[in-house]
């Protein structure tokens, strides 16, 4: 099988120290080892604001792990870790990469249709400085025309 | 103009086609100034709509909590669909929220 790329986004008491950051940090890092994943990424957002009040909680500390994996059974585990510890206030799991490839699938599609249009234009493939007023000028005049015909 | 950029205005596509058409009942007489609406994820050519990215949903979750439907936003279908999903998901993790009042 393929391997899956997940994100893992946790939320702490705000008050926690860098210490039982590091230490939630390791337990999950833990369980990825044991299941047979690796941590590509983490990032700790720091403090922010909650959207909404959690428990007594008004603000938390924001922790993102990117998880590369191959067995969905990493998920089920971490996800019942993290209920299980008390710190966590709130945790999400989501799978990433099948839609990272559609947008990357996209980006390159418009850049090659462009440049395949602007080489049927005899234009040179890359947008060249100075371009982008004569286009809007363009859109003024459709405009225009539009007006009269109504 | 009162119209949008034309440009995006044609990606705008179906949204468009409608304003049109109300646009003609009363366009007879007096030509219509309301502001073409253009997805603004087409338009930006945004292609990840990112739970994460609170500047980029923020706009389309107002004040109340409920996310802006479409025909307010002019948002597309498909760019809709995605930003509905990021809400969702954001709402979970406490960037957004379900309800305020």
């Amino acid at each position: 099988m393929s391997v899956r790329q997940y994100e893992l986004v946790y939320i702490l008491p705000p008050d926690s120290t860098e210490q039982q950051i590091a230490e939630i940090h390791e337990q999950v890092e833990s369980v990825v080892s044991r299941m047979g994943g690796q941590i590509e990424k983490t990032d700790n957002w720091g403090r922010r604001k909650l959207a909404y009040e959690i428990g007594p909680h008004k603000e938390g500390v924001y922790v993102l792990e990117v998880i590369n994996s191959s067995s969905s059974d990493l998920v089920k585990e971490l996800d019942r870790r993290l209920k299980v510890i008390d710190q966590v206030v709130r945790h999400l799991v989501v799978r990433v990469d099948e839609e990272k490839k559609v947008v990357e699938r996209t980006r390159t599609k418009r850049q090659s249709d462009s440049e395949r249009r602007r080489v049927k234009r005899g234009l040179p493939p890359q947008r060249q400085p100075g371009e982008g007023r004569q286009e809007e000028v363009d859109d003024m005049d459709d405009d225009r025309f539009d007006g009269a015909e109504v | 103009m009162p119209f949008g950029q034309g440009r995006s205005g044609g990606r705008g596509g179906r949204g468009g086609d409608k304003k049109g058409a109300d646009g003609k009942q009363q366009g007879q007489r007096r030509p219509m100034f309301r502001r073409r609406k253009v997805c603004k994820f087409c338009a930006d050519k945004i292609d990840d709509i990112n739970y994460k990215d609170v500047k980029l949903i923020g706009p389309f979750v107002p004040e109340r909590g409920k996310i802006l439907p479409r025909r307010i936003s002019g948002t597309c279908a498909m760019h809709q669909r995605k930003l509905q999903t990021a809400i969702k998901r954001a709402r979970q993790i406490a960037l957004v929220p379900y309800v305020t009042d």
